[in-house]
């Protein structure tokens, strides 16, 4: 059995380690001090659709992201570690959208592409941290979806049902769904695996339209890019993906910021222990580890 | 992110070094692969563009995953049940990522499957790996047993295990017995053919075998029965699929615990005999142990970074008497010792590097066309410059390594003899370097014959003949001075013509040979990169004083006192 995978990826601002210039004086982000960088969770999330291609021969595994021409990095990233293909969602219109706007963009995209089985993405994104996207885009393709994914364990062939183990409040569960769905995975699922030194070389060359333009004469070997067709990352438009311009971008968002205030965190991260002698013992391994004690 | 590729600006000016330009174009046969494979480079920039991207991944393996394991590597080790190993989770992990990453058979051609880089680079991802943990580098260098089966095996071979180390199946070299360390002459694993079964079958016990449990072996058995000498000694392929080898025991080591050592029994294992009989010793491990040896040089060398940026961190860190200890000159020239001997170590480990480059490529290129006279003499030449770099840059790199763990102890105080810190691992990893793949005794036994018929003397001087900045200028002088003690000295010694007398000062010889080689190839370095001037500095400063050293042991030796020496 193949599968048609279609995974859900966002370029976000690598927030894990903020300084003090990370936000400007307006209290927008200052994306020229920090890097951008693949949602690490959407990285699970490509983990899982890539042991799916490596359990079912045949699957493909396809890339879907919107942002600038520069996103089609996410794309490559993506091919670096195994996947298929690409689809860059980029457009003026498309831009300063907020989660609804986004999903609404996403699945006419998704329904443009057609065929597909699993919509796979991380659970959120580290720059809005809001868990919206992947739901809202469930309920406008009107399929199930299955959140906090850890692991998918199989698809079964014959009656086309899938099986999760989820994240819940202490604990795991294992459920069942039907495909088509989409899928939410958790930043505790298996780290997604490297890039690979044979894609690597293939696909380094790989860009999208935008980027060839901003090269300009710098761009080298250009008859590979008709040789190899799979160098020509697409970009799709909100007219490509037959979009409603007021539904995209900054039009299509009710979200409003009303302030934006700076805070200072001050209480560290918190642990609760219990006495017994396990907890303890990590603890004390803990603490040894930062050199606290010891 | 951590990065050790792009966190160490020296890997990237010792990869684009002129010679790699020739070194590619023969690697890469002009070309021919572009548009046969879908990875294979256009042209020269894009090849080191290639390498580069995929040192990239190596930097990142090493950063991210294989070095935040190497404690939990080092304390778990491997253990073994029913004949068979099993290796410490955190081993598991880091070799899922390189085989995932496609990091095996890196120098392997592309019909194998493999990535066909140069030695270069594929040393370069071995000195990264061995920065995040040394006992992790032998698993996974011994990839390099596969250059030996693409060497020495027929096509049939090459064909069914190549692409299988490519594929990420692991490798051993099975040489050493109870009975055979050193002295592999004496190895007496029984390889007897049966004409009913037409094939070889292996009896006996090998002993210290990294990886001993590996998918694929190569064994050095005595195929000629009632021979005593290494002529009887014939080298063979064990596939682990056949059966017959089972690991009775792992030894329990000081350091690279990570790596399983094991003792291996033969009983009637199946195995396929490599290349022509007899040949086994004297010429294919030989080879093999070249190209181990610079795989030590690498793990020696990436040690040596290591245990520098312990040293530097602590001493950084470290506030005693009211300032941070690394402002005490008595810390701060330990540190600054500790950069100088790491960058020399790299230095010649690349330069070594790109002579093996040279002439492997031209080898091959022998086997598929007749090579022009200009090519046979630059095969000559690499070759036999590759030959006298690598015990000399085996024996310096590994004794580096040692004194810059022992010194990062030292940096740490009390604290540094305790499990605590990174730098007890590196002290004891460090310390096999100089005994395995040879001995730096042995080294020397190689060596010295390049003393005596004036190899490192004649690339000495071509290095001076090099045009430097005149601000290095005071650099050149005192290494010229070095140099002409070092031919004044060698003189003093060879004139005597007592081998005996030649064998007590070798070493002392081999070290002032290294001490101007390592000085110039830094000042090559800082000629072209002005980051390099301090350790080129510092490295003189102190070769010079070895050197002086060695010149009045040798100057003022009675050569009767030998008897004071000898048990």
């Amino acid at each position: 059995m193949s599968l048609k995978i279609i995974v859900l990826a966002k370029q976000v601002p690598d927030t894990r380690n903020v300084g003090k210039d990370a936000m400007k004086e307006d209290g927008t982000i200052n994306r020229a001090a920090l890097p951008a960088i693949f949602n690490p969770e959407d990285l699970n999330a490509l983990e899982q659709a890539l042991r799916l291609k490596d359990a079912y021969p045949g699957t493909t595994v396809t890339l879907l992201t919107m942002g600038p021409g520069r996103a089609a990095e996410i794309i490559r990233e993506g091919l670096y570690r195994g996947a298929d293909g690409g689809y860059l969602l980029t457009d003026r219109a498309f831009a300063g959208a907020d989660t609804l706007a986004t999903s609404y963009a996403l699945a006419t995209a998704i329904k443009k592409i057609k065929d597909y089985d699993i919509i796979i993405g991380g659970r959120q994104a580290i720059d809005g941290d809001t868990a919206q996207v992947g739901p809202q885009v469930a309920e406008k393709l009107g399929l199930t979806q299955i959140t906090y994914a850890e692991e998918i364990l199989n698809v079964d062939e014959k009656t086309r049902r899938i099986t999760v183990k989820r994240h819940i409040d202490g604990g795991v569960e294992t459920v069942e769904g039907p495909l088509p769905i989409v899928i939410t995975v958790n930043g505790s699922a298996a780290p997604c695996r490297p890039r690979n030194a044979k894609l690597v070389q293939k696909y380094k060359r790989a860009l999208g339209a935008q980027e060839k333009a901003a090269l300009g004469d710098a761009l080298t070997h250009t008859e590979m890019y008709e040789s190899r067709p799979y160098l020509n990352i697409t970009e799709w438009s909100v007219a490509d993906v037959n979009g409603d311009t007021a539904q995209c971008g900054l039009s299509g968002s009710p979200t409003k910021v009303k302030t934006i205030q700076n805070i200072v965190f001050q209480a560290k991260e918190s642990k609760t222990l219990t006495s017994s002698d396990k907890d303890i013992e990590d603890m004390i391994v803990e603490l040894l580890a930062n050199h606290t004690i010891g | 992110m951590a990065n050790f590729y792009l966190d160490n600006p020296s890997m990237k000016h010792h990869l684009h070094h002129p010679l790699m330009k020739r070194i590619v174009e023969l690697k890469e046969r002009d070309f021919a692969d572009k548009d046969k494979y879908d990875y294979a480079p256009q042209d020269f920039e894009d090849a080191m563009d290639s390498y580069e991207k995929v040192l990239e991944i190596v930097g990142e393996i090493c950063g991210e995953i294989i070095a935040p394991n190497a404690e939990d590597v080092d304390h778990e080790g491997p253990s073994v049940a029913n004949g068979r190993v099993t290796y410490a989770k955190g081993t598991q992990e880091n070799l899922d990522a390189v085989r995932k990453a496609g990091l095996m058979g890196i120098a392997m051609p592309r019909r194998y499957n493999g990535l066909n880089f140069p030695i270069v680079p594929y040393i370069m991802a071995a000195d990264l790996v061995s920065r995040a943990d040394a006992g992790f580098e032998n698993l996974w260098g011994l990839q390099d047993c596969a250059e030996t089966l693409y060497e020495f095996g027929n096509d049939d071979q090459r064909e069914r295990y190549i692409p299988r180390v490519c594929n990420g199946e692991t490798m051993s070299m099975d040489l050493t017995e109870p009975d055979a360390g050193s002295d592999l002459q004496s190895v007496m694993l029984k390889a007897t053919y049966s004409e009913k079964d037409n094939c070889w079958y292996l009896n006996g016990v090998k002993r210290f075998i990294t990886n001993g449990d590996a998918d694929i072996h190569l064994v050095l058995a005595r195929s000629e029965e009632g021979t005593k000498d290494g002529r009887g000694l014939s080298m063979f392929i064990y596939d682990k699929r056949n059966g017959g080898v089972n690991v009775r025991r792992i030894e329990n080591k000081m350091g690279i615990k990570g790596s399983p050592t094991c003792e291996l029994v033969f009983k009637n294992a199946k195995a396929e005999l490599c290349g022509d009989r007899k040949l086994g010793l004297i010429k294919y491990v030989m080879a093999l142990m070249n190209g181990a040896r610079l795989g030590i040089m690498a793990q020696a060398v990436g040690l040596s970074e290591a245990a520098y940026r312990e040293g530097y961190a602590y001493a950084t860190e470290r506030k005693q008497f009211g300032k941070a200890i690394i402002e005490f000159p008595a810390i701060y020239e330990m540190v600054s010792l500790m950069r100088a001997k790491a960058d020399a170590s790299r230095s010649m480990l690349y330069e070594t590097a790109r002579f093996v480059d040279v002439y492997k490529a031209l080898d091959d290129i022998s086997k598929e066309r007749k090579l022009t006279p200009e090519e046979r003499t630059e095969m000559k030449k690499y070759s036999k410059l590759a030959d006298a770099f690598t015990p000399m840059g085996k024996g310096m790199t590994t004794e580096y390594a040692n004194q810059n763990a022992y010194d990062a102890i030292q940096i740490h105080g009390g604290s540094g003899f305790m499990k605590d810190y990174a730098c007890e691992r590196l002290y004891r990893d460090a310390r096999i370097t100089n005994i395995y793949e040879g001995t730096t005794q042995l080294q020397v036994v190689a060596a010295i014959r390049h003393v005596t018929t004036g190899t490192y003397l004649n690339q000495i001087r071509e290095y001076e003949a090099i045009e430097y900045k005149p601000e290095l200028a005071g650099l050149q002088n005192k290494l010229k001075a070095m140099t002409d003690k070092y031919e004044k000295l060698v003189a003093m010694v060879t004139e005597t013509k007592d081998n005996e007398y030649i064998d007590f000062q070798a070493r002392r010889m081999v070290e002032a040979a290294a001490h101007c080689v390592l000085g110039y190839l830094l000042l090559q370095d800082a000629n072209k990169d002005d980051s390099f001037r301090r350790s080129a500095e510092v490295y003189v400063n102190y070769g010079q004083a070895e050197v002086e050293k060695i010149s009045s042991f040798i100057s003022n030796f009675n050569r009767e006192d030998l008897t004071y020496y000898r048990q």
